[in-house]
């Protein structure tokens, strides 16, 4: 260790592989992993928004959650962005998931011809 | 591409207390799990060091929801795989569920035993991989030494230190600040800094639970108080019975060493420091510095007159500082957060945070880091949760075989350095051992006789002969062989014992009877003129049991129950007891039907 | 070097910095018991019997290891001080058997003068019931006794730090703490690295550790003591003869700083081979052969006839046939004396010493 910028920068690096232990006050995508959801392809649209943020660097937490209902929506995937309300998406693919990632995530606009009605 | 980021993290306790009560067998079946579901690529398990909540062991968190699960087996984990990690589905029966309310709380933040503490020193253990050294420095670690070297003079290091009000967490509560004066102005071509890890306090284990859960904390507040006092060499003792703690810390040094944390030129500087893992044989009295250091030394763990302190003649004659390990681990932040800030936390006398750790007859016991001046009530009943089995509370005992007992009328004490001295215990490595009613304090006090004897370094009269005599004497009065004038015999030899004892060891031995003589008199008397144990606990003092002849149902639980064929009776017929074979261990009124067995 | 002054039982006393409070009443000739405490060995600090007490804080401080400061006020034989001599004396008591009327030690026991000079006549904890350890007496010279051990460690230290045997230390813990050989055998025994200098003897302040040839043979009070030179090698110990009747009993040290043994020191041979001294077959006269006997001769007689017989064989066979050997008893001079006669005068190298074989 020659320096303290050298620390600094190791401690930045080292930050981003413990970013999923706090998350309070991070974007979220929740994508519905119950049978339905991982029937309809949830788990191949979960992986690929992990490898997608892992790739463009993004500081988002990507976890699952339990059916919410909309059974024949699935992959239903939900958004939430710090403190505002959430929007959920629905049939996501892998096209509509880049989408959602560069417009909603990036660039805080709501898809709202792929949001579901609550 | 390598997964370098996971979508969930599960942090599994590994902690001395979570190994006993079976993480290693619950890590392989999660692994096993998460295998068979395909998910090792988005879910990394890692092991951590103790939470603290050892009662409820093996604990895991999964990240990000941070859910926090309890008392966790092997053949949990298909389900929990299953269900949570797969389908998101929280498994409510794994929760952890508040004694009282009996409701289930997801994260160990809303946990009453975690809600009132105040985790500084601990607060990376079983949060983060203590094998891991990036996940320290992503903590913030190792900023302060960075700050320390190349921001302050030595000399400023210590002012900050002593600022910071920090005072000695392994008894004494000497101030930190000073001791590393002491040891900068000793002049010497050689230095050392010493950690003393030699904890031996009966159900102490917080020093364990620091060096197993964050050991480049220690490494750090050690590299910054050879800094201060200009020491290019150390030394941590720790005891050999700490195997776990022993491998991480070797492993964190090594790491330090290949991340130029540890070695030469530090942050650039012409700063060097050499640290090294010396483990003792697990003798109590090396927890005295003099005794300590002659161990390392290769000699027989004796202490020696002080003066001269260690900071003039240490550690091979050469100027040594020595602290504990919670010490240690205060000090990173006192450099990185400023005196100011850290003073924040304690009282006025007593500074920041205590760790202690919590055992006995108390229903949530493991480690609980609180603020100075918090109430032992606080402790208790808040963090604790209370006695066990709706008994009573009778009494605290805190500072180890050095510290003293205390009654319920002393719970709304504030806890600190000082108060504790002057109620007639001590502050000592925060070992808190609670009793309920069926506690007998002459017992207690003939426990705490019966460990400093046998741990006595037998070099000085008062230690090695007073404390025999005294265990003889608590020992006489336990069996109910007590004299007239055995109170005044203790009293007499417990204020020699004090006042003439080479070291610590012997100076505090007598404070165990001392407390109980002070606030529990009454119940050394009632054993010694009416051959009676108030709390029942003293088997000698017990007479037999009887049956009662017209409740019996001769159901023959008894005699079963009995382990030396006491009792005797036909099946359906009354039963009797033999009163001289009878030693009224209990064991017959457990199993009796209906209450027929009374003393 | 700086002094300071300290006062002690109201008397002043100016001692330099480094002096502790021993140092500082000795000084003053006030006289402060010790058990453990020795000017030749390093501070040990363990039987607490030299407590005083400061006058200000009321602390009970160890005066063999307390360091004087300046304006420091000390009572030496105050109430408190008093009473915890004799509870530290009890303590030892109650850990010691009561046998003065045999022990070897009876007369020379530091233990036993305290005991009576505290007037300890009811000691609180009793006295020891039973024989805590074997005695160890197999060996020929020390008996040792580890029930009769008050753990004062002067064996030890003398044994460490003098003699460097590194024979004895230090064992156990607690109450069952005791000056330890190894593997529990006896001083001597195959594991044992005890040169038998009895050094650790001298140091005892009781009687665990007796020279076992003076067993019965008297009472120190009884003895005599004589100041002399070690007879065996050249080196010139000094000596004590301990003497009853006559007759050498034990040899105990000297305590000399000028002399080539200033702690006491002696070997095996100076300690305890001196049966020669009054033993029937020593030559205490020069013996001349004739006709097959050995008789009675005066000095002048044998070297009248030692010259004559090296004259005959030097003029008949040559120096070459004379051979001298000499002894280590000898000084150095007496043996360099020897080596020039023979080379200058008596012409022969053949030369040697008992201690080269």
């Amino acid at each position: 260790m020659k320096s303290l910028a050298e620390l600094t920068e190791l401690k930045e690096q080292a930050e981003k592989k413990l970013r999923v232990r706090k998350s309070s006050g991070k974007p979220q995508i929740i994508v519905g992993m119950d049978d339905c959801g991982i029937d309809a392809g949830a788990r191949e649209i979960l992986k690929k928004f992990l490898a997608e943020v892992n790739q463009r660097d993004l500081d988002v937490i990507v976890t699952q959650t339990e059916c919410s209902g909309q059974c024949d929506q699935e992959p239903v995937v939900t958004v939430q962005l710090p403190e505002e309300s959430k929007v959920t998406y629905g049939n996501v693919t892998a096209e509509k998931l880049e989408q959602i990632i560069e417009e909603h995530i990036v660039n805080g606009n709501i898809l709202e011809d792929l949001k579901l009605d609550q | 591409m390598e997964q370098s980021i996971y979508r969930s993290h599960i942090l599994i306790c590994g902690g001395t207390g979570c190994v006993s009560s079976g993480c290693k067998e619950v890590r392989s079946s999660l692994e096993d799990e998460l295998a068979r579901h395909d998910l090792e690529d988005e879910i990394k398990v890692l092991e951590t060091g103790c939470h603290g909540f050892c009662e409820k062991g093996p604990l895991i968190i999964v990240y990000p929801e941070s859910v926090f699960y309890c008392e966790l087996k092997p053949e949990n984990m298909e389900k929990l795989v299953e269900e949570h990690i797969l389908k998101g589905k929280i498994v409510e029966e794994f929760l952890y569920q508040e004694p009282v309310t009996n409701e289930s709380v997801r994260s160990y933040k809303d946990i009453d035993f975690y809600k009132k503490q105040e985790r500084n020193a601990l607060a990376n253990c079983g949060h983060i991989d203590p094998e891991e050294i990036e996940e320290y420095i992503a903590t913030g670690g190792y900023q302060a030494i960075g700050k320390a070297l190349t921001e302050m003079t030595p000399q400023e290091v210590i002012d900050e230190v002593k600022d910071s009000g920090l005072r000695g967490r392994g008894g004494g509560g000497f101030p930190a600040g000073l001791k590393w004066q002491f040891a900068s102005e000793a002049e010497g071509d050689k230095k050392y800094v010493i950690c003393n890890a030699d904890e031996g306090d009966p159900g102490a284990f917080m020093d364990r639970s620091l060096l197993e859960g964050d050991p480049h904390r220690i490494i750090e507040g050690m590299v910054i108080a050879a800094y201060a006092i200009g020491a290019d060499e150390g030394y941590v003792y720790v005891r050999a019975e700490y195997p776990l703690a022993i491998k991480r810390l070797r492993i964190a040094i090594e790491e330090a060493e290949e991340y130029g944390l540890l070695g030469d030129n530090l942050f650039g500087t012409d700063f060097n420091f050499d640290l090294h893992i010396k483990e003792g044989a697990g003798a109590f009295v090396c927890g005295e510095e003099t005794a300590l250091m002659a161990s390392i030394e290769g000699k027989r763990g004796m202490p020696r007159p002080r003066p001269p302190f260690p900071a003039q003649k240490g550690l091979w004659g050469k100027p040594s500082n020595i602290n504990n390990v919670e010490t240690y681990a205060n000090v990173p932040d006192v450099i990185q957060d400023g005196a100011e800030t850290y003073k924040q936390v304690g009282t006025e006398g007593s500074t920041g945070t205590k760790v202690f750790a919590l055992t006995g007859k108390i229903n949530n016991t493991g480690l609980a880091e609180v603020p100075m001046g918090i109430t032992m009530r606080e402790i208790i009943y808040d963090i604790g949760g209370g006695i066990n089995d709706g008994k009573e509370f009778k009494a605290v005992q805190i500072g180890g075989p050095s510290g003293g007992c205390l009654p319920e009328d002393k719970l709304d004490l504030t806890i600190d350095y000082d108060s504790l001295l002057e109620v007639g215990a001590m502050m000592g490595s925060g070992g808190l051992v609670v009793m309920d009613e069926d506690t007998c304090m002459v017992d207690v006090s003939r426990f705490f006789l019966d460990f400093t004897q046998s741990e006595s370094c037998g070099k000085c009269t008062p230690c090695r002969v007073g404390t025999k005599q005294m265990l003889d004497i608590l020992e006489r009065i336990t069996t109910g062989e007590g004299q007239e004038g055995d109170i005044e015999l203790l009293e007499e030899l417990a204020e020699n014992i004090k006042s003439t004892s080479l070291c610590g060891l012997g100076q505090t031995a007598p404070n165990p009877v001392l407390s109980t003589l002070r606030y529990f008199r009454d119940e050394y008397e009632a054993h010694i003129y009416e051959q009676n144990c108030p709390a029942g606990a003293c088997e000698e003092l017990l007479g037999a049991y009887v049956i009662d002849g017209e409740a019996c149902v001769g159901c023959t639980a008894c005699t079963d129950a009995c382990p030396v064929d006491a009792i005797s009776g036909e099946a359906k017929e009354e039963h009797q007891i033999d009163e001289d074979a009878c030693i009224a261990c209990g064991a017959c009124v457990e199993k009796c039907p209906v209450d027929a067995i009374t003393q | 070097m700086d002094t300071i002054t300290v006062t002690i039982d109201g008397q002043q006393v100016e001692v330099d910095q480094q002096a502790t409070l021993l140092d500082a009443a000795n000084k003053l000739d006030i006289e402060i018991p010790t058990l453990c405490y020795h000017p030749d060995l390093t501070l040990h600090g363990s039987c607490r019997i030299c407590v005083v007490e400061d006058a200000e804080s009321g602390n009970l401080l160890a005066s063999c290891a307390t360091p004087v400061t300046d304006g420091m006020k000390i009572k030496t034989a105050s109430d408190k001080v008093i009473t915890a001599r004799k509870m530290n004396l009890e303590l030892l008591l109650s850990d010691h058997p009561n046998d003065c009327m045999t022990c070897e030690a009876d007369g020379a026991c530091e233990l036993q003068e305290l005991v009576y000079e505290y007037g300890v006549t009811e000691p609180s904890f009793g006295l020891m019931e039973e024989q805590k350890f074997e005695v160890k007496n197999e060996n020929p010279f020390i008996e040792f006794d580890q029930n009769k051990c008050i753990l004062c460690g002067k064996c030890v230290r003398v044994d460490n730090e003098v003699q460097c045997s590194g024979a004895i230390d230090f064992t156990e813990r607690g109450f069952q703490s005791k000056v330890g050989v190894p593997f529990d055998q006896d001083l001597g025994a195959d594991h044992s690295s005890c040169v038998f200098c009895g050094q650790c003897v001298e140091m005892c302040p009781t009687g665990a550790l007796t020279y076992k040839p003076a067993k019965g043979l008297g009472r120190e009070y009884e003895l005599e003591s004589v100041q002399t030179t070690c007879p065996y090698c050249g080196v010139g110990c000094q000596i004590e003869l301990k003497v009853k009747d006559n007759k050498i009993v034990k040899v105990g040290s000297v305590y000399q700083e000028d002399s080539p043994n200033p702690i006491g020191e002696t070997c095996v041979k100076g300690r305890f081979a001196y049966d020669f001294v009054d033993h029937p077959e020593r030559l205490t006269k020069p013996l001349i052969k004739k006709d097959g006997e050995f008789e009675e001769a005066s000095w002048d007689e044998a070297l009248d006839y030692v010259a004559d017989k090296l004259t005959t064989i030097t003029e008949e066979d040559g120096g070459e046939a004379v051979a001298a050997l000499t002894s280590a008893r000898c000084t150095n001079e007496e043996n360099y004396l020897l080596q020039k006669f023979m080379r200058g005068v008596v012409g022969t190298n053949s030369i040697d010493h008992c201690a080269r074989l």
